[in-house]
């Protein structure tokens, strides 16, 4: 965590003003504060309804662990690929095409014992070869990766609507879903009274060591190494277009068990639009956690309470469940402009050469000297 | 077995052509300007959040002035904000613009969505308003099926075909267009020159927000006549597709606008004709696997601006 915070550490006017997501956060919060006011309710009431719809009993609790849990699987996924350099977009495609997987899996009639673990590994390997492809391409073809993985991401939703209408359609047949997947494929529930499964600690542990991994293991140097600088990686002999093909099938097989846990551990079958934005949404946990595994899991857990507690906000005093996406984007833009702020602090500079800085320094001054009798 | 004659009445039918000419319209318009910011070297995946908010922006409009060329207006501002920070936030910072792109569409949503719920409250009737009505064009629209097809539209259709030789020629033949490529594929070698980068990524990305608020309107005000939260529903993206798919060329663009708007009431008439023998799917992925084959250089070469994606920072980082 030291380097995280060294890394996240903004000094303005000589002061350090600690973690820039953290400000990011408060500042998006502060705005919507601002526009639920505006709505004519209590800001304090709507905070306190959202909290008790995201944590207020068992349920909800488990509900918001569920959606954390979605978004630290994909979220460490999309931070291990921009680790190395790619800008995978593709989430929501590997998402799907991993519980596509994990479904034909667990629809399969197995040795109970094995069923999980099989289901698990599928659900991996389909969203890392669908990751992978997009890698592939990349490192093989020069195409840009960003607008190969929205594509494939139209294209991973409705191939799972035509598996679920057609090939895989569960046998009476009146809804676009599968049967149910066998019982012993499915993830356990570890929270009575809940149906927050055992996807959580698969998720944490995901996280632990994707962190292992890029710290303290040579194929996590080589991926930082791609990342910083590809040019200088291939000089020192490390195979750039391999790293970058196995980074999207590790990030990719991440995000598909996302999927895989949503179908094994909640809804227990595949229907169309099972998973509506996540992986859009894990690209802003990715961010907000700034790439690092354990600042994920803290914005995941951000993102989580807010969409399970929006609704119990919009019952309780009329304030729109869009807000929340508002918030979320808010703080992603400002964790960039923090970023980048951090980076080129001379973009602060005034044509006079004063830093801001120097001005907040000034003002201070000056407010104190006003202070003082 | 089908007949050819139901064929023929699948993919020729007037009503059809039409209703792809419609469809495709909010797309082309996205995707023009899609085409200006791309071509200044800022790849726009906010076009999809700028849709929305003019979507959102036009009824409002429409709602307030009761005329929906008022809600065109409103939503031409509406998007053209929301692409000053997309500018602003890609120009001046020279910070990521993928990242910048998914926080403008999460923000579209969320401010769309919320600003809806504010106005009209919380119902699940759509709030409808004055929308947009098909003006023909006289002797034009006489002329059998042609006519029909392309001059029996609202005026916007007009406006949109009448952008894409605009747009190329702005681009090709004028001294802006050759400044707006020079930003997009050698923005040093432009700025030595003395062309303001900065200043004609402004400009571009502004106007594609617009284009793109614009192309959200007729999908509320020409076609659905009402709002609903994220009813744009991926349209932006399709948007970048056809603009990759068409090259980066507003001609191509229009083509690839086109085949997919159709791709749309295609499927549903393959629906209603209960037809076994293409899986509708299948049509719904074209646009995207098209794409990425004109990508791939399967079906001849697509290569985006070369500075497209990158920051230009005037002190040389």
């Amino acid at each position: 965590m030291n380097r995280l915070r060294a890394l996240t550490r903004i000094k303005l006017g000589g002061v350090v003003l600690g973690l820039a997501p953290v400000w990011a956060i408060l500042a998006a919060l502060l705005l919507g504060t601002a526009l639920i006011a505006v709505t004519g309710a209590s800001p304090i009431e709507a905070y306190r309804y959202l909290l008790r719809g995201a944590f207020g009993n068992a349920n909800s609790l488990g509900d918001t662990l569920i959606k954390t849990t979605t978004l630290v699987f994909a979220g460490v996924g999309m931070a291990f690929a921009f680790r190395c350099g790619v800008f995978n977009i593709g989430g929501e495609g590997q998402i799907y095409i991993g519980a596509l997987f994990a479904t034909v899996i667990g629809l399969l009639r197995l040795p109970p014992v094995i069923h999980l673990p099989l289901a698990l590994l599928a659900g991996f390997v389909g969203g890392g070869l669908w990751a992978a492809i997009a890698g592939w391409l990349k490192a093989r073809r020069g195409l840009n990766e960003i607008i190969v993985t929205i594509f494939m991401n139209y294209i991973a939703v409705i191939l799972v609507s035509y598996f679920v209408t057609g090939p895989l359609k569960e046998p009476p047949g009146y809804y676009p879903q599968t049967a149910e997947v066998a019982v012993a494929s499915q993830l356990p529930v570890i929270l009575p009274g809940s149906r927050l499964h055992a996807g959580l600690l698969l998720a944490l542990v995901s996280a632990v060591v994707i962190w292992v991994v890029l710290r303290r293991t040579s194929l996590g140097f080589q991926v930082r190494a791609v990342g910083a600088n590809p040019t200088a990686a291939r000089h020192a002999g490390i195979n750039v277009e391999g790293n970058i093909v196995l980074a999207m099938f590790i990030s990719g097989g991440l995000a598909g068990w996302a999927g895989t846990a949503e179908v094994l551990g909640v809804q227990h079958r595949l229907r169309d639009f099972f998973l509506v934005g996540f992986g859009y949404d894990a690209i802003a946990v990715a961010l907000l956690g700034q790439s690092d595994p354990f600042g994920v899991i803290l914005a995941a857990l951000f993102f989580g309470t807010l969409r399970t507690g929006s609704g119990a906000m919009q019952r309780g005093v009329g304030v729109p469940t869009a807000l929340v996406f508002l918030i979320q984007g808010l703080a992603v833009i400002f964790v960039l402009i923090g970023t980048v702020l951090r980076a080129r602090p001379q973009l602060l500079k005034s044509k006079k050469g004063e830093s801001v800085r120097d001005l907040v320094g000034r003002i201070g001054r000056t407010v104190l000297k006003r202070r003082a009798p | 077995m089908i007949s050819w004659d139901v064929l023929v009445e699948l993919f020729l039918s007037v009503g059809l052509l039409n209703a792809g000419v419609r469809l495709a319209t909010p797309i082309l318009l996205a995707a023009l300007g899609g085409i200006l910011s791309e071509r200044s070297g800022v790849i726009n995946i906010g076009l999809e959040g700028m849709m929305l908010i003019g979507a959102f922006a036009g009824v409002a409009g429409a709602r307030a002035f009761g005329s929906p060329w008022a809600g065109l207006v409103v939503a031409l501002a509406a998007g053209g904000l929301l692409a000053l920070v997309h500018a602003f936030v890609c120009v001046t910072l020279g910070a990521n613009q993928i990242v910048s792109g998914v926080a403008i569409n999460l923000i579209a949503l969320g401010l769309s969505g919320y600003l809806f719920r504010v106005m009209f409250g919380v119902t699940s009737e759509p709030v409808r308003v004055q929308p947009f009505t098909p003006a023909p064009i006289p002797g034009l629209s006489q002329i059998p099926i042609v006519g029909e097809v392309l001059f029996d539209q609202i005026p916007l259709v007009y406006l949109a075909l009448l952008l894409v030789p605009a747009l190329h020629w702005l681009l090709f033949r004028t001294t802006w267009g050759l400044q707006i490529r020079a930003v997009g594929e050698h923005p040093r070698a432009a700025d030595t020159v003395g062309i303001n980068v900065y200043r004609i990524r402004y400009l571009c990305v502004v106007a594609s927000g617009m284009l793109a608020g614009a192309g959200g309107t007729v999908l509320s005000l020409g076609q659905l006549n009402f709002f609903m939260e994220n009813m744009t529903g991926g349209r932006g993206f399709i948007a970048l597709a056809a603009l990759i798919f068409g090259r980066w060329n507003p001609w191509g663009t229009l083509v690839a606008t086109l085949l997919f708007g159709l791709a749309d009431p295609l499927q549903l008439r393959v629906q209603a004709f209960d037809l076994r023998i293409v899986p509708f799917h299948l049509l719904l992925m074209l646009p995207y696997v098209l794409s990425l084959l004109a990508l791939a250089g399967f079906v001849g070469r697509s290569i985006a601006p070369a500075a497209s994606g990158q920051p230009y920072l005037k002190d040389g980082e």
